[in-house]
């Protein structure tokens, strides 16, 4: 009886011992994913605070009316002008450009992935297209100067085949591996039940794939879309290589341009650091944040709405 | 256990780096004897003096083999924003460092000390096929500030201009928009001229170089050592009644090439230890000679 209880509460203090273990990892676990966590947050915040503290100051010296629809950028004369327009209108037109093609490719290629192509295929061809996103820009800016601006030159018949057409048919080429694969996963989420329901209905693939499987994956595709204009909108390295460089505001896609981000880039090397130049870069990379900030706002909003609307039509 | 392994891996990988930059920034800590010269020393600066540089580093890093030159050229204004903020050896520039920024580099402690090291005969080209074969600089002024947007107007084809430059980086924009675009030393000098809107910036030198080779109606302004057999050299007048002159080593020597200019290093005070070893070099017979290979105009 004595022995028998001697064993237990050695085994009691055993597994108490081994709880307190337990608890000290799990603390240990946890004081970390909360240091990330904060991390995370207090680097974010940093970087709004240092565009904040870098771009507000060259408003003293430019209004930031005049900042926005200047269209005059000299900043390398004495005195210097900064006027952003045509590096803000030209970021719309590739962007523009960019989503026009990718999405329309990008969504019909990734239903026919999830809806058409047997699965030894899908799980071929996915890979392969993820793969795309793999490719460094600057390679994709080289394939551009070399294969596409000839062709869009001889196709448009235009002066010079660095444009924002060329750029932003490249950025598509850029974006499509993430919008066909965050595509393909949401088309693949929606429930079979849902096409077994159409096709019970006598609906035929096509219209299956119309009226069901895209409607119910929208919200991934949404996001999918999102992350693409975010690429879009972001990269650097190839408009700056392909989209021309002309300082004039661009009246269509066919004109040379420079997108934000590519005066960015052409401008930071010479710019010492704390003078004007500086200043007004800091202000660039500001709006571009503000920029890409709202368009995940408005998708949030348009998100939102869309799931509502298709929730009271009795889907899910 | 899996984890702290990973750590620890990381950690050496990171001291690892630290300890490589650290060696890596050793500086001009080497004596400077010919014998055992060594040390490792950065040039940035001008897309226009870095085919010369990298000449003058590899043959220098041959004769000294414990030295290590690391040369890069995005642009004379990053070279000088460089050597502003203290991050460059030497900054190489197609242009002469402006009254401001000597200013911003004396706020920073630093005292630029310049040296000419070869000279450039700045070329205007155009596509082979361009009939055009002579401009003078009043008529390139009107061509990038967008005013003269077809080549009939200066006696070519009809056709539209694609006017190329490059972008604000480059020592050469700087110098080609003073000289040329403001027409410097010229009755019509106006310091308000700005190139146009219709002009393409470029991120280097040879893209422009290549852009003209593949386009029929395009014009750029490479320094001499860009210019290739597939693009054509432009003779500058200076003014309409002046004789037109080519670029080449000779015109620039004899000063008769109109937009001839220096190419420059730039240095935090008198060179010393392996910068000045290196700069001696560059200046000397043997350097000098290696200017006319790459394609400039040596000083002497």
């Amino acid at each position: 009886m004595v022995e028998r209880r001697a064993s237990t509460t050695a085994a009691g203090a055993l597994q108490q011992s081994l709880r307190r273990r337990w608890r000290w990892r799990e603390r240990v676990i946890e004081a970390w994913i909360l240091m990330a966590g904060v991390l995370a947050v207090v680097v974010l915040l940093g970087i709004v605070v240092l565009l904040l503290k870098e771009g507000l100051p060259v408003f003293a010296h430019t209004p930031p009316w005049e900042f926005l629809f200047g269209t005059h950028w000299y900043p390398v004369s004495e005195p210097p002008t900064f006027g952003i327009a045509p590096f803000f209108v030209a970021t719309l037109w590739v962007t523009l450009v960019a989503t026009a093609i990718a999405v329309p490719v990008g969504v019909g290629c990734a239903a026919y992935l999830s809806e058409v192509a047997p699965t030894a295929l899908r799980e071929t061809l996915k890979p392969i297209i993820e793969m795309l996103a793999g490719i460094p820009s600057v390679v994709m800016g080289f394939i551009g100067l070399l294969l596409l601006s000839p062709l869009v030159q001889s196709m448009f018949n235009l002066n010079t085949g660095l444009c924002g057409l060329t750029a932003g048919i490249m950025l598509s080429l850029m974006s499509l591996p993430i919008i066909v694969s965050v595509s393909e996963d949401a088309l693949g989420a929606v429930p079979n039940e849902f096409r077994e329901a159409s096709y019970a209905l006598g609906a035929t693939r096509w219209e299956t794939i119309r009226h069901v499987c895209i409607p119910a994956a929208l919200s991934g595709i949404a996001a999918a879309t999102m992350l693409g204009v975010g690429r879009a909108i972001g990269e650097t390295m190839t408009v700056l290589m392909v989209a021309g460089g002309a300082l004039a505001v661009p009246v269509s896609p066919t004109e040379p341009m420079m997108p934000m981000t590519a005066a960015l880039a052409s401008g930071i090397g010479n710019a010492v650091r704390g003078g004007l130049q500086y200043q007004a870069l800091f202000a660039i990379g500001l709006i571009l944040f503000i920029m890409t900030l709202s368009v995940n706002l408005v998708a949030d909003r348009v998100l939102a709405r869309q799931k509502r609307r298709f929730g009271s039509g009795g889907g899910r | 256990m899996k984890l702290s392994q990973s750590w620890l891996r990381l950690t050496l990988a990171a001291l690892l780096v630290a300890v490589l930059a650290v060696a890596g920034c050793g500086g001009d800590s080497g004596t400077p004897t010919d014998n055992d010269l060594s040390g490792s020393i950065k040039v940035i600066g001008s897309n226009t003096v870095t085919p010369l540089t990298a000449v003058w580093a590899e043959d220098f890093m041959a004769i000294h083999p414990k030295v290590n030159i690391a040369v890069s050229g995005p642009g004379s204004g990053v070279g000088i924003a460089s050597l502003i903020n203290g991050t460059t050896d030497i900054c190489q520039a197609s242009r002469k460092i402006r009254p401001t920024e000597i200013n911003q580099a004396q706020a920073n402690g630093v005292d630029p000390y310049e040296t000419q090291v070869a000279t450039d005969a700045l070329s205007v080209v155009v596509h082979p096929s361009n009939p055009v074969s002579q401009l003078t600089i009043a008529q390139l002024s009107a061509i990038y500030t967008s005013q003269i947007t077809n080549w009939n107007e200066v006696g070519g084809k009809n056709a539209s201009i694609v006017a190329i430059a490059r972008d604000t980086n480059s020592g050469t924009h700087v110098f080609f928009k003073e000289e040329v675009v403001q027409m410097k030393g010229l009755p019509q000098e106006d310091t308000s001229l700005e190139y146009g809107p219709s002009v393409l910036f470029l991120p280097s030198t040879s893209e422009g170089v290549e852009q003209v080779a593949a386009n029929p109606n395009a014009i750029f302004y490479p320094g001499l050592g860009y210019v290739t057999n597939e693009v054509n050299a432009l003779g500058i007048k200076k003014t309409p009644d002046d004789p037109a002159v080519a670029p080449s080593v000779e015109t620039a020597l004899d000063g008769t090439y109109p937009i001839a200019r220096p190419l420059l290093y730039y240095t935090d005070g008198e060179p010393a230890g392996v910068s000045k070893a290196f700069i001696d070099y560059c200046l000397s017979d043997e350097g000098q000679e290696k200017v006319t290979d790459v394609g400039y105009v040596p000083l002497h």
